[in-house]
Order: structure tokens, then sequence, then C-alpha cells
């Protein structure tokens, strides 16, 4: 049988958000020079609503982008299977910006290895900081996050489920038994 | 969806599914060619070789750019450069090639059939870069690309076909790709340039320019091989391009956002006038920048993944 559980419900998701935005602010002493990138799918949305926050707090539109990583994950070659590209939208330099990169999920680091390489070919940022709404932990690699709404330790046979009403029509986060090893 | 085939022949072989994930994965694509470092670490340690036994410009340095900016080793061998001057066979070519270890080769051949041999012969991936009068696939992935950009689809199209359809594999190749993807296709050239039962492949024929481009959304105009001059298919240049330049006057019988296409080289003046090459309607140089997304798809979803 499917265990399934969910940690955060919409209202969670959204003061996490909320949280996270006042923290991005406070870090980065207001907006100047400040950016936001998404990483498909789910770090997308998380961004146009972090990015909504912002506007809100601050009055200020910041540039938002859009990241595939596709073509840098470090597992293309061993896979028999291509994953499906989708477009990656950063209509805008990011040398010298104070980047900051949003996913959903933070788990063993890969992605935001891949991704970090990705925003290096769109120019030499100030720096790069991290902005997840759940730090599952099992880092492969020595990445951590500087903003996280949730830290939710987890086995490595349970898979961690973020929806959002953009694709999935409801807000929560849901932890499951799955078939990862 | 996802793409098993080992190899890119033709058009012919490709499903709808097939033929929309090559477009969609191309238009992910465009956007690395706009970046200041127009590069991707995707197929580093992977070799791509372009076999031309044949003249081309646009086809050959489009795969090489293509290959390039995926980070794949790209090597080109031209037939007037390598041992086939010596006599080598294609076989023979490709055997050595193969023993080198490359992960795709792309051909060019005059012969029809050619990159099929090849692709039965030999373990790596094989892309069809034009063979004889047969296929020119990724010139009319590239075609389809534009039309879909430009026009927001493909399906209910009206497009013409004008030229010497006979010896053209871009329109043979535009004609299955076309046809499967839901527009409606019209050739027209002189006589001796169609093919006998080309209505067969479910296109309609005129004899004239003029009938064929009334209420077309796209024009694609063919090249008229002027090595063929040597072959006596027509009377004479002046006479073809009296009946079958696309110019100023007769354009204004297809749609008014008329598209115009060609796969180049244009010969300006002789099948295209110079302003309509160079004017508003013209898209030829979008499905040249076009060609290098659509053949990075190609390579990405060929050998992107294990070899």
């Amino acid at each position: 049988m499917e265990q399934k559980k969910v940690v955060m419900d919409a209202d969670g998701i959204d003061r996490s958000l909320t949280r996270i935005a006042y923290e991005i602010l406070e870090k980065n002493k207001g907006t100047a020079d400040l950016c936001l990138v998404g990483i498909r799918t789910g770090g997308v949305f998380l961004a146009e609503r972090l990015k909504k926050k912002i506007t809100g707090m601050e009055g200020v539109a910041i540039p938002l982008g859009i990241l595939d990583i596709t073509l840098y994950r470090d597992d293309l070659r061993l896979s028999d299977r291509k994953p499906i590209l989708a477009k990656t939208d950063i209509p805008f330099s990011l040398d010298n910006k104070k980047v900051v990169l949003i996913d959903d999920v933070l788990f063993t680091g890969r992605t935001i290895r891949a991704a970090m390489d990705a925003l290096i070919d769109f120019g030499r940022p100030k720096f790069i900081q991290l902005a997840v709404l759940i730090d599952r932990g099992h880092r492969e690699l020595p990445i951590r996050a500087d903003f996280v709404g949730k830290n939710l330790p987890s086995s490595l046979w349970e898979s961690v489920v973020v929806k959002l009403t953009e694709k999935n029509g409801i807000d929560e986060v849901v932890i499951q038994e799955g078939s990862q090893p | 969806m996802e793409l098993t085939k080992k190899d890119i022949l033709g058009i012919k072989d490709l499903s709808v599914d097939e033929i929309k994930l090559i477009l969609d994965t191309a238009e992910s694509f465009i956007e690395i060619s706009t970046r200041e470092i127009k590069k991707v670490p995707t197929l580093r340690g992977k070799t791509v070789v372009n076999l031309f036994f044949e003249a081309s410009t646009r086809t050959r340095t489009s795969f090489e750019i293509a290959g390039k900016r995926l980070s794949a080793d790209t090597i080109n061998i031209s037939a007037s450069t390598s041992s086939v001057v010596k006599g080598e066979t294609l076989i023979d070519t490709a055997r050595n090639l193969e023993a080198m270890n490359p992960d795709a080769i792309v051909i060019r051949h005059s012969a029809a059939g050619a990159p099929h041999m090849l692709a039965r012969m030999v373990k790596q991936s094989i892309i069809n870069a034009g063979d004889g009068a047969h296929e020119h696939p990724t010139q009319a992935l590239l075609d389809m690309m534009t039309i879909k950009e430009k026009k927001g689809k493909i399906s209910g199209l009206k497009v013409a076909i004008i030229g010497d359809i006979s010896h053209s594999r871009v329109a043979r190749s535009n004609i299955y790709g076309l046809t499967k993807m839901g527009a409606q296709v019209i050739v027209a050239g002189p006589a001796m340039m169609l093919p006998r039962d080309i209505e067969q492949m479910g296109v309609v024929v005129h004899n004239s320019l003029e009938k064929a481009i009334i209420g077309v959304d796209i024009i694609m105009m063919l090249r008229i091989q002027l090595e063929r001059q040597q072959q006596k298919i027509f009377p004479s240049l002046r006479e073809y391009s009296n009946y079958f330049c696309l110019n100023g006057q007769n354009i204004k019988l297809a749609k008014e956002d008329v598209l115009v296409m060609h796969p180049g080289p244009i010969n300006r003046g002789i099948e295209i006038a110079p302003d309509i090459a160079d004017g508003p309607y013209s898209v030829i140089l979008d499905q040249v920048t076009n060609g290098v997304a659509v053949r990075m798809a190609l390579l990405y979803l060929l050998i992107g993944g294990k070899s």
C-alpha cells in the first residue's frame, strides 16, 4: 500500500514563500541588481510567486528568467532516454547581477550543479544564491540552500512531491513511499 | 514521446509525432544561438563526421555549427580532398570511418539511397544531408519549423512548391512532411520538370506559376539547377524565368501575408526576383537560422544519450 502524507498545505506554502521573499530582500539589502531564475518546471512557478511578493513589498519589478537544465545534466551520457527539452528564457545579462536560483525540492544537488553551470554561460553573476521550498537532504555534492521553506528529513525510498496550482490544480507538498532506491 | 530511430534517412519514415518532437526540440535550441556564449556541454566527447560528396556551403556549415554548439567534435570530409579521388569506394570509406568510432555520420551523396546503405552497414547514427534527387530531410524539417514559427501552425495551410520538382530532393521531403502535417501542397513547373504520377504523393499539380500560387500561404521556390542546363531539360534560362520567376507582380496572386521560402543557393533573377528574395515576404535567412536549431535537435535526439 502506498502511504501518502501531506506535509505542507496551501497556507503553509504561501507563508514560507512570504518569509523567503523577506529574507531575500533582507540578505540583499533591497532589489538593486537582484534577479530571479526559476528552474523548470516547479521552480518557475515558485519564482513567479516570489517575484509577485517582492514587487508587492518593494514596488519594484525585478527581472525573472526561466532555466531548463536538460542540456547540462550529468546523467545524459548514462541514460537511454533523452529528456524532453524545454525552452530556456533569460532575456537579460547576468553580468554583475545578484542571482537567486529557485527550485522546488533540493535533493542530491545535481540539478543545482547543472543550473549553476548553465547560469555561468549567461554571464558572470556577482553571486548566486539558492532558494528552495523543500530541502529533503541526501546531498551528493557540496551544495546548500540560502533560503529554505521547510527542512524535510526523508528516506531515500520516499519521494517528495511539490504540487502547485499552476500545474497540478492544488497547492500542497506530499511525501509518499516511492520506488526510488 | 521519444525518437527511437538510429538514423534520420528521410521524412517518409518519420511519423507525425516524431516530426512534432523534432520541431519542438529545435524550437528550444534557437535560444542557444542567441547567447553570448553559444555553447552547451551536452555532446561533450561525441564525434560527428560530415561526409560530403557534393558541394555544399549551407548544409555542411550548419551541421558543423550545430555540432560545435553542442560541444561535439565535428570533422568535415569532402570528396575532393578525400581518398575518394584515389578510387576508394563509399563502403570502404564508411568502414574506415566506422573504425575510428565516431557517434554520427552526416552524409550527402549524389546517389539516392547512399545514406540508407551506410545506415545498414555501420553502427553509427546516419543523417541524410541530401541523397541524389531522393530526400533532404533536414531541409524539410527546417522549412516546417520556419512555417510553424511564422504562421503558428502547419495544418490547413496552402503551400506552393515551384520549379524543377523532378530533380528536387527538397521538394520530395517537403511534400512528405507537409502533407503528413496536414498542409495542402501544390506543385508547379515546366512539364518536363514534373515527375509523372506526382499526384500520387497527394499534391495538386499545375503547369503555371500563376495558377499554383493563387491564395497560397507559402511559396517555396526551388533552385533551378544550372548544372542540368547541359542536359537540355529546358530551352533557355530566359524562357524559364519568363514563366517561372517569382516577382513583384505575380506574387500579388498569393495571400497578402504570404511567406516566400527558398532552400538556397538562389539564382537571382532566374527563379526569384531580387526584390522578392530581399523583400518583406522573404524568410530565406530565417530558414538558415532555423537550420542550425533543427540539426542541433537531431544530433541531441540521436546521440544525446548512451552510445
